[in-house]
């Protein structure tokens, strides 16, 4: 226990100075302390989904507390817990009357057992839910209706060890928390693999000969443009700088040095380029329950010239940056506001900081927000990787399951949607 | 910003086998060794002071984990228990990889006392940061300390790194913005060392000596007057032994620093750092607390700002810079302006106004009450229609209804405030004391103090009681506190110190001063003088009559030089185009204007043309053409407008009533001749004929005899017209 502690603290104080960067390093980390937080709880012997959604959440509220502006951190600490819940519901369902599912997932253990314990669980708990209890995702939305959910749960594999061993109750115990962490490695390796799983769809986003333009610096969009690279696509990009912290310099060098066509013009130029570009793509901080995106400041402006000009808007978002919160819920921060030193020289402006005469109160303000709000009728399409989505398709899932909510823990409420968004996704992909 | 964090990892990696030896240590002092925050520091010490709202020491313990530093050993002083207390209690006592050490002396007097003690106590192992608890910074001690240990692999007697930033002293009153005197430094530009090191060139003089050797070992100096000394130094263990060595070191910088500046036995030196893109400065008197203030809520220390520090759930930013705790009690009508912190459990009542202040936790803060620029820090309480401006209110405060702080006030812990009692401008107020005898050694400062506590106490159960009558007749009714007095000699530095702002009449004073002070200096004919004219001479005697005598005689040995190359242009057949350069440059040795180049060559020429042999006037006539013919562009590359011309034509006619009288017969010949070589213009002739006509008779000589060849010229101008 106390290395935990440990480990918490120090990732708690990482968080607070804001030494990590990166929401894709935020959500492997936190799930990363997460395994290692439910590896170490003690559960009793009865009720120990209880027991463990208790530890994550004590810690998952801290995590949150130190860096509330990375919406990631809450991500993964709801999806954690979710994982908890239906793996939990599984076993429970599995134990009640199992014993014909286990007979057919057998001879499936090896196979599929594997590759996708995540979404199996998931399934299993839509499958069961669509016999337990009336109201879930599947059965809510129209065109995915409850024959659809069951050939899923069939054709994804199955869920093996849990069904296959939960006949035996006394080894229950150790069952349920071994499956929550292999089912958070799971997560991890979602986490980790995300930028690939965005990039395998570029070839179907990006046209021979196209125009690209992006601003600032994203290791997705990155690995986007480069997959559609290697596939053999010819295409050219323009880069925005992005201003103040110029980190589209680094991803030009880094486009370059992989041998695509680049182009860096200047943030306030976006809008003289427009008209000139075939798409925009751009990465994302977070991506809220109604569709709108958090992202790095001066998308909106390149949003709205794209809308001028009638250009494609895409977003690429890892499935951890979907966040069920509505950007003007009370705990969102929707911004950080940092040093005024990456805009201007201290030294050269010290003279129009002397608060020692004149009124006494700076004449100078000098103000660096990080990100920008992008509503998201400026949004054209979603790539997560899940597959792409509309924004409305996004905002309307959150929707439904904002309204078939029980009134379980408000405040880790849409961790059940998180899951289910991106099995849904899953469905309208196949 | 990206390349730079991974220049900065790279490095990390490189120095880790020596990081892993040596933990890095720093020795923070929380103590100031001065008496600049008095009387609030006769209750409470300098570090934990709340600096928007936050201790000041955890700012710099903050800073000091995040950048990498292991081991901290704090030293405390004055009032330890409440620093050791503090951090005890704190949150840096159970830091994993960062351990606080506290170090407890009772008979410290300076910074010098406090690092022999460390000395004696073998503590520190290798390169350690020394600064004191009153610092903030954001930098990133990776790359100073990898300059200072390559420098020190080179050269062992680089012994110190100091951090210095670019800040500008405002011109006016030659005060950085932090209130600190304007600091001189001199510092070889390549390889940062400094050489000289003056924050009290004494304003009367106004000049900083240099000592000769510094420029005889050093090919370049550069002295900076806009650099701000951020009292952040990374030392090597010799320091330590140092103080130990010299037991009158005293002051780090005072004593510390000079001393090794000037003396070259030893040879250690100091080199400099200086940062660009991060913050850092040291609070030192209540100018530096209000403007260090202002740049935390700004967010110059970025990620060091309150929201971030308290957990950005406890406290948000707002439109325009507002900090707000989550549980403010807000009145509709009270209006908190831009850059304003407001703590927890504070309630604010109606129309209200707040802006540029910092309100502490659990304050109560009644109707009508205006605060501008101030500091109110926890549990204070302002009744209705109170205005408080630019004041510092401490922990516990009661402002009775109506009361009134003027700029500069300091109230110290626990004072009221009488009833529309208006507290001078300045002014500092204590339950405590003054203490009766000011101790002549500055460094003394808490003294009087190590039982600071008890002290208290006693003062509140009796000397209040009784004395009630004393307070309350000095804070009026129901007052309770004692207006400290200003020292003598101390009342006209207040103001420079104060969490006010200067105010315009001292401002305009200063400026006044300032341009006396100018004045007498560009008599002295040192300066420049404010419009930047150059003076004809380099004489040192500057009075208007002989400036002109000089500038006459000056004229003379020009005219004399540009004769003689004139005459050796003739003699050798020096090309027209190199005579130009040359009587150009003797222009600007001589400081001359191009009138008197044309002056004198056309001198130059008429005496060659009287010198040369001849016997009639009309063999003068001749020789003259024959000159001005040959030599005529090298007149006219002087002659640009009409001032020029006219200047020859007086010239010749000085000429003809003095040095060759010969010519006089010649004038109207001579200037038929010019006209007729294009060299004057008949516009310049005319006008020198206008200017003659008022002149008096016998300056007209040279007019009448030329007035036919000026009547004709005017007749030539009208038949132009008349075409």
């Amino acid at each position: 226990m106390p290395d935990t502690q440990a480990l918490v603290n120090d990732f708690l104080n990482k968080l607070k100075k804001r030494k990590i960067e990166g929401s894709q390093a935020t959500a492997k980390q936190t799930a990363e302390l997460l395994r290692s937080v439910i590896s170490q709880t003690r559960v009793p012997y009865t009720n120990q989904a209880a027991a463990l959604i208790q530890s994550v959440k004590a810690v998952g509220e801290g995590l949150i507390a130190a860096n509330p502006v990375e919406l990631a951190v809450g991500n993964v600490v709801r999806r954690v817990l979710h994982i908890i819940r239906e793996e939990d519901l599984s076993l429970t369902t599995a134990a009640m009357a199992g014993l014909n599912l286990s007979a057919v997932s057998d001879d499936e253990d090896d196979v599929g057992g594997d590759n996708q314990p995540v979404l199996s669980a998931a399934a299993i708990a839509a499958a069961s839910r669509s016999t337990l209890r009336p109201p879930s995702l599947q059965t809510l939305l129209e065109d995915v209706p409850d024959s659809a959910a069951v050939p899923h749960t069939s054709s994804s594999g199955g869920d093996s060890e849990g069904k296959s061993k939960s006949a035996d109750k006394s080894s229950r115990s150790r069952k349920l928390k071994h499956d929550v962490i292999e089912a958070v490695n799971e997560l991890i390796q979602d986490i980790n693999t995300c930028h690939e799983q965005i990039a395998e769809q570029a070839v179907e986003n990006i046209h021979q000969n196209e125009v690209i333009l992006t601003l600032g610096s994203s290791r997705t969009v990155l690995e986007f443009l480069c997959a559609a690279k290697e596939k053999k696509r010819s295409f050219r990009v323009f880069v925005a700088e992005g201003a103040p912290r110029y980190q589209g310099h680094l991803l030009a060098k880094e486009l370059v040095t992989r041998g695509l066509q680049t182009t860096l013009i200047t943030d306030s130029a976006v809008f003289a380029m427009i008209s000139r570009v075939n798409m925009v793509i751009v990465g994302a901080h977070a991506v809220m329950a109604n569709g709108g995106v958090i992202a790095p400041v001066g998308l909106n402006m390149v949003a709205l010239a794209a809308q001028k000009h009638a250009v494609p808007f895409v977003v690429l978002a890892g499935s951890h940056k979907l966040c069920p919160l509505y950007p003007h819920h009370p705990e969102v921060l929707l911004n950080e506001l940092r040093s005024p030193s990456e805009l201007l020289d201290f030294g050269e402006f010290s003279d129009c900081l002397d608060f020692g005469s004149g009124i006494g109160a700076p004449l100078l303000h000098v103000v660096n927000p990080t990100f920008d709000y992008v509503p998201p009728k400026l949004v054209s399409l979603f790539i997560t990787d899940t597959g792409g989505h509309n924004p409305s398709y996004i905002a309307e899932i959150y929707q439904l399951f904002v309204t078939s909510l029980r009134g379980e823990d408000m405040k880790f409420k849409s961790e059940i949607m998180k899951t289910n968004c991106v099995a849904g996704g899953n469905l309208v992909k196949s | 910003m990206g390349a730079q964090k991974k220049g900065a990892t790279a490095r990390v990696s490189e120095d880790q086998e020596e990081l892993a030896r040596n933990p890095l240590q720093a020795i923070l002092l929380a103590d100031s060794f001065a008496t600049t925050f008095r009387p609030i520091t006769l209750e409470r010490p300098k570090v934990l002071l709340p600096l928007v709202n936050i201790p000041m020491i955890d700012y710099t313990l903050a800073w000091l984990e995040s950048a990498g530093v292991e081991e901290v050993f704090v030293f405390c002083c004055a009032h330890s228990k409440q620093v050791i207390d503090y951090l005890e209690s704190s949150q840096w006592s159970s830091q994993p990889n960062f351990s606080v050490t506290t170090i407890e002396s009772h008979n410290s007097i300076s910074a010098g006392d406090a690092l022999r003690l460390i000395y004696e106590r073998n503590v520190i192992h290798g390169d350690f940061v020394l600064i004191s608890g009153d610092t903030m910074s954001n930098m990133s001690l990776t790359q100073v300390l990898q300059e200072h240990k390559e420098r020190r692999k080179k050269d062992a007697n680089a012994i110190m790194t100091m951090v210095i930033k670019k800040s500008k002293p405002s011109p006016i009153t030659q005060q950085s913005r932090l209130g600190t005197d304007e600091l001189f430094m001199a510092i070889n530009p390549v390889t940062k060392q400094l050489l000289c090191y003056e924050d009290k060139a004494e304003r009367s003089k106004g000049f900083i000596s240099l000592d000769k050797t510094l420029i005889a070992d050093n090919p370049s100096i550069i002295l900076h007057n806009d650099k701000q000394d951020c009292y952040i130094d990374v030392c090597s263990q010799e320091v330590l032994s140092l103080f130990t060595d010299n037991f009158d070191y005293q002051h780090l910088r005072r004593h510390f620093v000079k001393g090794l500046l000037v003396d070259d036995i030893m040879g250690y030196k100091i080199f400099t750092h200086e940062i660009h893109s991060s913050y850092a400065a040291r609070i030192d008197n209540f100018r530096s607390y209000d403007t260090i203030s202002k740049d935390i809520i700004q967010r110059w220390t970025y990620p060091f700002v309150p929201d971030i520090l308290c957990g950005s759930s406890a406290i948000k930013v707002e439109r325009q810079g507002a900090y707000r705790a989550s549980d403010v009690t807000l009145s509709r009508s009270a209006h908190i302006g831009s850059f304003t912190f407001i703590g927890q459990g504070t309630k604010i009542g109606n129309d209200t106004k707040i802006s540029h202040s910092v309100v502490g936790e659990g304050c109560t803060i009644g109707s009508n009450v205006t605060i501008e620029g101030s500091y109110i820090w926890n549990n204070v309480t302002i009744e209705d229609g109170c205005q408080l401006r630019h004041a510092i209110v401490c922990d516990g405060v009661i402002m009775r209804s109506g009361a009134v702080l003027q700029p500069g006030v300091i109230l110290s812990f626990k004072v009221v405030v009488g009833q529309q009692f208006v507290v001078p401008a300045y002014s500092k107020v204590s339950l405590l004391q003054q203490p009766t005898q000011q101790d002549s050694d500055e460094e003394l400062e808490y003294a009087d103090n190590t039982s600071g506590t008890g002290e208290l106490r006693y003062k509140l159960n009796g000397d209040i009681a009784t004395d009630l009558s004393e307070t309350a007749y000095e804070l009026g009714t129901g007052g309770v506190g004692y207006i400290w007095s200003v020292f003598e000699g101390a009342q006209d530095e207040e103001w420079k110190h104060s969490v006010a702002p200067i105010p315009t009449d001292k401002l305009v004073k200063l400026m006044l001063d300032k341009d006396e002070d100018e004045e007498q200096l560009t008599q002295d004919g040192n300066v420049l003088s404010a419009s930047g004219e150059l003076k004809a001479d380099s004489d040192d005697n500057g009075s208007e009559d002989d400036d002109n005598a000089d500038s006459r005689d000056d004229y003379g040995f020009f005219e004399k030089e540009v004769e003689a190359t004139f005459l050796r242009a003739v003699h050798e057949n020096v090309k027209v185009d190199h005579a130009v350069l040359e009587v150009n440059a003797l222009r600007l040795s001589y400081n001359m204007a191009s009138v008197d180049c044309a002056g004198a060559i056309f001198y130059s020429m008429m005496k060659l043309a009287v010198e040369s042999p001849h016997h009639s006037a009309s063999e003068l006539h001749r020789n003259a053409a024959d000159i001005i013919t040959k030599w005529q562009k090298l007149l006219k590359s002087f002659l640009h407008d009409i001032d020029e011309e006219i200047e020859v034509i007086l010239k010749f006619e000085e000429m003809c009533l003095e040095s060759a009288k010969e010519f006089a017969a010649l004038f109207p010949q001579v200037l038929h001749l010019l006209y007729d070589k294009e060299i004057l213009q008949e516009d310049a002739i005319l006008r020198w004929a206008d200017e003659k006509e008022g002149a008096d008779e016998s300056d007209k000589v040279f007019l009448k005899s030329s007035e036919k060849f000026v009547q004709w010229l005017k007749e030539a101008e009208e038949e132009d017209e008349d075409d």
